[in-house]
């Protein structure tokens, strides 16, 4: 186990050196002039050469690249060119609202999805099922700040149930801290649980036509046992994938909620920072999205032999 | 086997009837007819519209949904229909050529990497670092460096999608490349590429079309997504998601600004994803039997 896990660690490192690469060589390889791009349009060239020198872009590409790779191996990810702090003090700043959202979509969308996904299976074919599976379909198709303006406009501005947006941090109090996190959080894990609801009642399917579910029913189980135990458990590994597949799609949408509702996260940081063209904050926030991604991956594939003890390295 | 193939083509029960295809493939004969209606619509846009969707009117501004303005006027007192119509061209054309290109340059590199062993390691890792980025932000970069454009929005969905459909064939490749009559027909000393042609490509096509359909979808989320943040197509271009961006600001007294748009990029989306759903049903029965 130790060494699975070891050998696992070791497979990531491939993955963020690529990461790494991409965000470097596509600065410096990118048709045009980056340097003139960043400026902005009415730059004048000192400007320009100003912009292109604090890049280090005016130096030999291998230098560059050294100097660049040292200082990120020791987490210095570089000077934002617009506020001159450095990249990792602007994200850590702002870490706190997007980790809540993020936890609280997860939570809200696993907590949901799962169960109808468990209930559809156990009703195939019947009405509940059809309205599950007819949901999951409108989920694929409904864009996350769509449904956002939609929550909004009903549950904000029209029934004044919840506020329209802004993020309350937590040192403000849990019940404000909660309030603002309802809807941005069911605007973005919509998707999510459609995607958790379909292979959770895909995955149930096709357990609940095994052997041991007919003995256990004809034993003379209770239903929910039944489900829950005998079945759940062993339908749980693709779920746990998809699980850790969506965790993709929600950095993805947490970038666009995070603009709808007006949250000072990682998101904003990043819309802010491709607005002004800010570079170096936008291969930081690269780098770290990316990072997440790959624990996230790590921490899924390590959680199988758990989950499933026919599963041995 | 030409023989029997001409035989069911000819006997009555299998003559093509516009009914029966539609009753057995349900999803495809809406998602289609709906993806058609919506690509008239672009088309004839020009004709369909009842204003100019650029003209300013300063004096008509966030007008309501009425006869004269069937969805409506922004904060500018442009005509929300018109803008509307326009605004499918721009999610048609994105989604439909990243679509096309992705699965060129995926059917292209999986087909490699599935059958040369060597380049697979390299390529592969190249795919899975691609793949660790979140599309809308390895889009983002693409677009920070870069003019704004609809050609370098076009391109940096591209990027992203790509790895996907390399996955998807690459995975086919490699399940047939053991079987029996790929063997038999590299013994007979049949060339690398007549092979991957005649032999390995047309198995990866069903799952090919299937998969295009899907990155079509998620090509016409992202673009909206990146118009909306203010990093898509150019801002006076009419595209939902620039239209939407632009509602923003007055949403809370002109939800129509935001609404109608969106509710066109849900529906097209949504045809696009039953089109793909029913294809899979038809072309990829293993697939479909997993979801």
């Amino acid at each position: 186990m130790t060494a699975y896990i070891v050998r696992r660690l070791f497979a990531t490192l491939p993955v963020m050196a690529v990461v790494a690469l991409f965000v470097f060589f596509l600065l410096r390889l990118a048709p045009g002039d980056p340097a003139a791009i960043i400026a902005g349009e009415d730059a004048t060239s000192e400007a320009i050469a100003a912009v292109r020198a604090k890049l280090g872009l005016d130096r030999p590409l291998v230098e560059q690249f050294v100097v660049w790779l040292w200082a990120l191996l020791q987490g210095d990810m570089g000077v934002s060119i617009f506020s001159n702090l450095p990249v990792t003090r602007l994200m850590a700043q702002r870490v706190e609202p997007t980790v809540a959202l993020t936890l609280s979509t997860l939570f809200v969308a696993v907590s949901l999805a799962v169960p109808i996904g468990v209930v559809a299976a156990w009703k195939a074919r019947k009405l509940v099922d059809r309205l599950v599976m007819g949901f999951a379909v409108l989920g694929f198709a409904m864009p996350v700040f769509v449904l956002a303006y939609v929550l909004i406009y009903f549950f904000a501005v029209q029934w004044q149930l919840l506020p329209v947006q802004g993020y309350q941090p937590l040192s403000a109090g849990l019940w404000p801290f909660a309030e603002s996190l309802i809807l941005p959080s069911v605007a973005l894990g919509i998707t999510y649980m459609a995607l958790i609801a379909r292979i959770t009642r895909a995955s149930m399917l096709e357990v609940l036509q095994q052997d041991y579910i007919r003995t256990a029913n004809a034993k003379g189980l209770a239903t929910d046992r039944v489900l829950l135990l005998h079945a759940l458990k062993n339908a749980a590994v693709p779920i746990v994938t998809v699980i850790g597949i969506g965790i993709a799609l929600l950095i993805s949408g947490v970038v666009i909620t995070e603009t709808v509702f007006n949250i000072p996260g990682l998101g904003r940081l990043t819309v802010d920072a491709v607005l002004k063209r800010d570079y170096p904050i936008v291969q930081g926030l690269i780098l770290v999205f990316a990072a997440a991604k790959v624990v996230v991956n790590l921490i899924i594939d390590i959680s199988y032999a758990f989950l499933d003890p026919r599963i041995r390295y | 086997m030409a023989v029997i193939t001409d035989d069911l083509a000819l006997s009555p029960g299998r003559r093509f009837s516009l009914s029966v295809a539609i009753r057995r493939n349900p999803t495809i004969a809406f998602g289609g007819v709906l993806l058609a209606l919506l690509i008239v619509m672009a088309i004839f846009a020009p004709l369909i519209a009842t204003h100019d969707p650029f003209k300013l009117s300063p004096v008509n501004r966030l007008r309501p949904p009425s006869e004269r303005w069937w969805f409506g006027t922004d904060q500018f007192g442009r005509d929300i229909f018109s803008r509307t119509i326009y605004g499918a061209r721009v999610s048609l054309v994105v989604g439909l050529s990243v679509a096309i290109v992705s699965s060129v340059l995926g059917l292209a590199l999986g087909l490699a990497c599935g059958y040369f062993r060597r380049i697979d390691g390299i390529v592969m890792r190249i795919m899975d670092g691609l793949m660790a980025i979140p599309s809308i932000l390895l889009a983002i970069a693409l677009i920070t460096l870069a003019r704004p454009g609809l050609g370098i929005v076009i391109v940096a969905i591209i990027v992203p999608e790509v790895p996907r459909v390399v996955r998807v064939v690459r995975a086919v490749v490699l399940s047939i490349r053991g079987q029996p009559y790929i063997e038999s027909a590299i013994a007979g000393g049949t060339k690398n590429m007549k092979l991957l042609l005649r032999h390995v490509l047309p198995n990866t096509l069903a799952p090919l079309i299937v998969q295009s359909t899907y990155v079509c979808a998620s090509a016409m989320l992202i673009e909206a997504g990146l118009s909306f943040l203010g990093a898509g197509v150019p801002l006076e271009v009419p595209s939902w998601g620039n239209i939407i961006s632009q509602g923003k600001t007055f949403f809370q007294i002109a939800p129509w600004t935001i609404l109608i748009p969106g509710a066109f990029l849900a529906v097209t989306v949504l045809a696009v994803n039953l089109l793909g759903d029913g294809l899979r049903d038809r072309l990829d029965p293993r697939l479909a039997r997993r979801l």
